[in-house]
């Protein structure tokens, strides 16, 4: 297993730097008070107002920079790169959809009781497993143990059987793909590839208001601060130690006496329920979820954004996601045809130039004085 | 020395493309043009059907600007690439009316795409022309439907299929891609033919996945349903690209049209650009317009492509086809420019007013109106059977437009729908 | 005196036969044909078509077949067709000046069947065997008791014993409508012989008393339907596992360059489906030139195109190598990344470069239709050619791989880096070589994709994930493992389709995959070895 440059561990239980708290809750404050503030309270035709454009726009991109974090406890510090990643954050995303398509109660097309993709295909009662949907904690609770379940059931058998890197990598991606496939059918009851749309209210509030944008913005924002507590709080401790070793000599770890099953499945858990939390946040602000989350192709884009931002950093992935789909946005308006040649050529200049992404860059421009 | 300069190059890059990230949203607002947004992927797996459109629409706009563009003013289009991707469709159509405050917005494909940007538009009460069949079952507002709903290509094509000179087909496979459009067109189609008194045991569904390209075993099940009894047809609403490896076994299995004829919703000239027709002579395709139909306006029309293709230097301009959505989203610039014209202004809720009951004389050869009340065309359907040189035969059509039922009556429950957008 | 009867009938048809063919009768090339052929209704045309058929006027061939391909015009009255550019009156083979544009006629499918089925009586009397023998076997399941004087001529006048046997089955299925219970016995008996779905159908019609009166038809009837059953199943389950063999062959061609750079090299190459893109896109290329330049030549173009399609890839691919992935080596999931970044670059190019739509490439005529095993079953000739290319490039792999010093040099590399370049193998030139081939193998499954699916800039997509599974499920370093996996994953997804459906046959199988890979880490094949880590 190659080992990606990662600053040296920092002293026991030290968070951060003095400078890292300072930005961290610079960053908090302006993303939890300060940007809804400004788009709640500032007048639209002032210059420091921030349109619901932007805010759907930058809610989406921290919700992407949860997922990307969520990848980089298990990617850049235990060494296991997942390509299904996409399946935790849909799955998340799914059962808090499933809140959403019930609450639009009966305002949907045919005024029924049921979803309209129901009423649609001439169901007359709520399939099992939809069964407490309405109820908005039943809800989140689904949205934490769906995915933590299977991630868990999936994880044990995989590292018990020792399946890493590669192999580890295909059979994800085999996973995520027979989902997408499960999913696209009518038949398994989430709405086909139409996935759910039309969402109206959350806990009887509408969602089109700026009020609700702000709310699931500064949700997002400090959804984002806590995972990057969180997996800080783990790798600076003991459990990041092990964690590191299975990473860079299983073996060895593994003959000292620790059990690698227990530390490897705990990240894999705790990083696709980081995952599904981002997927609930991120359905009611973009207004749809489909199978097409699931695909392949979009789970190794969330990789993209770890390895560009700097991998087995934890603040890198977050710079990664907002600077690849900032340019996204950017490209597929000003250049349309281009965007994909800027994709590639990113991932390549990155892999080869900048192993240690974003964060790397800034190291070397003015870490070296420092050092 | 050499790294320094990269970096800085680099960084530099990283600070523009931030700015310009944050900056892009404020668009010149030139107050002599009328911005028209067009919402098509040109990437990802839909730009092979969507990037067609995108041109059309181009063209349609240059043309209208050549002959002095709308209300004195000249249409300016505003291209945006939503990549195939759903959630980037909501979050381009709302940068298209929030930022750039187009006027009127031409584009999606998909219904999932249809689906996604919807809440967006009744939100900020935009305006989407769609211009692609679809399956029914929506009436809003902010919408105008230039393509088919099912009663306007399904249900004349099954009759079609029934009739003697359609082969009297009283055995029926509905074959289509595992998803909303085909299941939903199946189901009506399913219920339309109990109600002709085609038993279920007379009826076989088979669905793939997306991207499926084998069809062995497919056409080995249709051979052996057909080979069960009555005369069998085969209803396809195979999707995209599975159509060409499903056209290829077909036409290599041996399965004819004369012994199995196959009706697709979902195969035009476009699609059939990619298969070498030679077997497929005689299977069919219903659609409200087909390239070789002759009459003058399509003769302009096929023309005007083939013109703004080889001007464009398009790929493969030598070749360029049009195609019904295409047809669509010529004939609904048109009339969102003369509902314009009629309600002098650009805002969206005069122009839906005065939307009801525009008309022009459509490539199709008749004359195409909008409902006064349901957001839907009036359009004429049409049959055509393959031909070896990529095009269609008209084998049959309706006398004059068909009005456009999205409610389908064979959907229970769809008799107490309101034909009107609710308010 | 039943037994009188069917001489006595037989010896009516014939009479009418001949005097239908020896009177001077020609074909109504009037105006009142062209205009029934072109305005008439279906009904019309057909009874215009039927009579024409009866005339025994040798040009009416030429007119059917002109109907049947679309290639016949009505000019100033008159039936045309054109030929290099000209209007050639189908009666007197004369050169028209036509006034405006001719109108040309077009059928649909009921006409079709109609002109298809009068060929196919005419050309029972063609020269060529091999012509009667088409035609014959098409009538054996159409026939209908007009038909009964023609036929009943042919089987007179036929010597080829094939030919023969279908014109005796055509025969006894018009038969089977009879007056004559004797007749009709005989025809039913001789219908047992047959493996054709269509008499399975008419058949099974008999059985019930409304439709056939005589007990003893009936019972015969019975009998010959499950002798017809039999042969139908039989022919039913050859023809699922060729489908899964064909699956399985085409599974392997698209895997097989990644088990070289994958399985033999280690290096994860997400653009692998791009090569195979590139290597279907060359093909359309080839097709173009000679379609342009060589069209007499263009039924060969595959035999080009192989060549060039695994020439460019392989440039392609050591390109690939010599710019990004040598970078990479011992860090595959960075390669990934790399490699996936080349994908989108190579998909948007291809776009850029011959448009978002997908290309057409054509079967060349040899490749077109199949070989009917028996009626209902037919093996297509693409598939089974397919079949074959799967196998050469298999031996060709393992040759190059086993037999060659270049493969000598690729399998020391992967051995031992260190070591091999100690004794003098010049690693990096071997590891750009050996990429190549990978490439061009790749390169090689484009070109078989091309002959049974879509050519599209995305195509490469559709193939990536299944290509990996067959790669990791066949176990890494093993040519034969990735042949036991294509396989084993072609059948058993053909016989779970036809069981479940195309759909959850796929997520079974992925699943299936997933719990194999738990069991076995390694795949099928595991190189024995004392290594701890991967």
């Amino acid at each position: 297993m190659s080992t990606p440059t990662t600053h040296p561990l920092a002293p026991r239980r030290v968070l951060f730097g003095r400078l890292g708290w300072s930005a961290l809750i610079l960053f908090a404050l302006l993303f939890v008070v300060v940007i809804p503030a400004l788009h709640l309270l500032v007048p639209t035709n002032h210059p420091l107002y921030i349109s619901s454009y932007l805010i759907t726009l930058g809610g989406k991109i921290l919700c992407y920079a949860i997922l990307a974090v969520a990848l980089d406890l298990i990617w850049g510090f235990a060494g296991i790169l997942s390509l299904g990643h996409g399946l935790f954050f849909a799955l998340g995303g799914y059962a808090f959809g499933m809140y959403l398509m019930r609450s639009i109660g009966r305002d949907g097309v045919y005024h029924a009781d049921l979803p309209d993709f129901m009423v649609f295909l001439n169901w007359k009662e709520l399939p099992w497993y939809w069964i407490g949907s309405d109820h908005f904690l039943v809800a989140l609770l689904w949205i934490l143990l769906v995915p933590a379940l299977l991630a868990f059931v999936f994880g044990f058998f995989a590292f018990r059987s020792r399946i890493k890197g590669v192999y580890f990598s295909i059979i994800t991606q085999a996973l995520t793909y027979a989902f997408m496939l499960l999913f696209f059918r009518n038949e398994t009851g989430f709405g086909g590839n139409n996935g759910f749309t039309d969402f109206k209210r959350i806990l009887g509030l509408s969602i089109t208001t700026p009020e609700m944008r702000a709310t699931l913005f500064a949700l997002s924002a400090a959804a984002l601060t806590g995972a990057l507590l969180l997996c800080r709080h783990l790798i600076a401790g003991k459990f990041g130690r092990i964690l590191t070793a299975i990473r860079d000599a299983e073996s060895r770890v593994m003959f000292i006496g620790y059990q690698p099953l227990w530390y490897k499945l705990t990240a894999w858990t705790l990083s696709a329920l980081m995952a599904a939390i981002a997927g609930a946040l991120y359905v009611p602000q973009v207004g749809i979820i489909n199978p097409g989350e699931m695909s392949p192709a979009n789970s190794i884009e969330i990789a993209i954004w770890v390895a560009v931002g700097g991998r087995g950093t934890l603040v890198g992935p977050i710079l990664g996601a907002a600077a690849v789909n900032l340019a996204k946005s950017w490209f597929t308006f000003s250049f349309p045809e281009y965007w994909l040649f800027f994709l590639g050529v990113l991932f390549i200049a990155v892999t080869l130039w900048f192993p240690g992404g974003i964060v790397s860059l800034w190291s070397r421009l003015f870490g070296g004085a420092r050092r | 020395m050499q790294r320094r300069h990269f970096l800085k190059v680099l960084s530099l890059a990283a600070a523009t493309l931030s700015l310009g990230a944050m900056s892009f949203p404020q668009g010149a607002q030139a107050a002599d043009t009328i911005k028209v947004g067009i919402l098509h992927s040109l990437s990802g797996t839909m730009a092979i059907s969507e990037t067609a459109l995108k041109e059309t629409a181009l063209m349609t706009i240059e043309e209208i600007n050549a002959k002095g563009g709308v209300l004195g003013k000249k249409l300016e289009p505003v291209v945006v690439d939503p990549a195939s991707n759903w959630p980037l469709f909501a979050e381009k159509a709302r940068q298209l009316l929030s930022q750039d405050k187009v006027a009127v917005v031409f584009g999606c494909w998909t219904s999932v795409s249809r689906k996604s940007v919807l809440p967006v538009f009744k939100e900020l009460n935009g305006l989407l022309f769609y211009p692609v069949q679809y399956e029914g079952e929506e009436l809003e507002k902010n919408v105008f439907y230039t393509g088919a709903a099912p009663n306007q290509q399904a249900i004349p094509a099954v009759e079609y299929l029934m009739s003697e000179d359609g082969g009297g087909a009283q055995r029926f496979v509905l074959l289509g891609t595992d998803y909303v459009y085909p299941r939903t067109t199946n189901k009506i189609l399913r219920a339309f033919l109990n109600a002709k008194k085609i038993a279920d045991a007379d009826i076989l569904e088979e669905y793939t996945p997306f991207g499926h390209a084998d069809y062995q075993t497919i056409i080995a099940k249709i051979k052996k349903f057909a080979s069960e009894g009555k005369k069998t047809a085969v209803i396809s609403t195979i999707n995209g690209d599975s159509n060409v490896p499903f056209y290829k076994e077909l036409g290599n299995a041996g399965l004819k049209a004369t012994e199995v004829p196959v009706v697709a919703f979902s195969v035009g000239e476009e699609e059939l650009r990619g298969v070498d027709t030679k077997p497929l002579v005689g299977h069919l395709a219903s659609w409200n317009y087909f390239m070789s139909l002759k009459n003058p306006v399509n003769d302009g029309f096929t023309k005007m492509y083939k013109d703004w293709a080889a001007k464009n230097k398009l790929p493969g301009a030598d070749k360029v086809v049009t195609n019904d959505p295409m047809e669509a989203t010529y004939i609904g610039l048109h009339l969102w420019k003369q509902a314009v014209e009629k309600a002098k202004t650009t805002d969206v809720d005069p122009v839906i007013a005065a939307m009801a009951g525009q008309a022009m004389q459509g490539p199709s050869g008749f004359e195409i109106k909008m409902d006064e009340k349901n957001h839907h065309l009036h359009k004429p359907v049409f049959i055509g059977e393959v031909r070896a040189d990529g095009q269609f035969n008209v084998v049959w059509k309706t006398p004059g437009p068909v009005r456009a039922a999205p409610w389908s009556p064979y959907i229970p429950g769809n008799d107490k729908k309101s034909d009107e957008p609710e308010k | 005196m039943p037994h009188r009867q069917p001489v006595r009938s037989l010896a009516w048809w014939i009479a009418l036969w001949i005097l239908c063919t020896c009177s001077p009768l020609r074909a109504e090339w009037d105006a009142g044909l062209a205009a029934t052929l072109a305005n008439g209704d279906s009904e019309a045309r057909i009874a215009a078509i039927r009579q024409l058929v009866t005339s025994g006027d040798p040009k009416v061939a030429v007119l059917l077949k002109a109907l049947a391909e679309d290639g016949l015009a009505v000019a100033d009255g008159r039936l045309a067709r054109p030929i290099d550019g000209q209007w050639i009156d189908l009666e007197s083979g004369a050169t028209l000046t036509p006034t405006g544009t001719p109108e040309s006629l077009s059928i649909n499918n009921r006409v079709r069947r109609e002109v298809q089925s009068g060929l196919a009586l005419l050309r029972l009397f063609d020269a060529d065997p091999k012509v009667r023998l088409e035609a014959a076997s098409s009538l054996q399941s159409r026939a209908t008791p007009e038909m009964i004087p023609a036929l009943e001529k042919a089987l007179g006048q036929e010597q080829d014993a094939t030919i023969h046997d279908h014109l005796f089955l055509g025969l006894a299925l018009a038969r089977l409508s009879s007056k004559d219970a004797g007749q009709r016995l005989a025809a039913v008996k001789a219908l047992g012989e047959s493996a054709s779905t269509t008499v399975r159908v008419t058949l099974s019609r008999l059985l019930e008393p409304a439709a056939e009166p005589d007990e003893t038809v009936r019972r015969e009837a019975r009998d010959s339907l499950k002798r017809i059953e039999r042969r139908l199943a039989l022919g039913e389950a050859a023809g699922a596992l060729f489908s899964g063999i064909s699956l399985g062959s085409i599974l392997l061609l698209t895997a097989l360059g990644l088990a070289i750079t994958y399985g033999v090299m280690g290096i994860l190459n997400m653009a692998h489906g791009e090569l195979l893109m590139i290597g279907a896109y060359s093909t359309y290329a080839v097709q173009m030139l000679f379609r342009n330049h060589l069209p007499n030549l263009l039924e060969g173009y595959l035999f080009v195109a192989i060549p060039v399609a695994f020439v460019v890839t392989a440039l392609v691919g050591m390109l690939m190598e010599r710019t990004v992935i040598r970078w990479l080596y011992g860090r595959p999931l960075e390669t990934l990344l790399a490699t996936w970044g080349i994908s989108l670059m190579l998909i948007q190019a291809v776009r850029l470069l011959f448009g978002a739509q997908n290309v057409e490439v054509a079967n060349p005529g040899w490749m077109s239709g199949g070989v009917a095993l028996m009626p209902g079953v037919v093996l297509p000739w693409n598939r089974i050619i397919i079949t074959l290319l799967a196998l050469l490039v298999l031996g060709l792999t393992w040759g190059m791989l086993n037999r060659t010093r270049l493969g000598l040099f690729v399998r020391a590399v992967t051995q031992n880096r260190a070591m091999a370049g100690c004794v003098g193998v010049p690693t990096g030139l071997i590891d750009t070589l050996a990429f190549g081939l990978g490439a061009g193998i790749a390169g090689l499954g484009g070109v078989a994709i091309s002959q049974i699916a879509n050519v599209g800039p995305d195509m490469g997509q559709g193939y990536i994930v299944d290509s990996f599974l067959v790669v990791v499920l066949g176990g890494v370093g093993q040519l034969a493992g990735a042949v036991w996996a294509a396989m084993g994953l072609g059948i058993a997804g053909k016989l779970l389709e036809g069981w479940v459906g195309a759909v959850i046959a796929k997520i079974l199988m992925l699943v299936f995959i997933i719990v194999f890979i738990q069991k076995r880490p390694q795949g099928l094949f595991v190189l024995k070895g004392r290594q701890m880590e991967g």
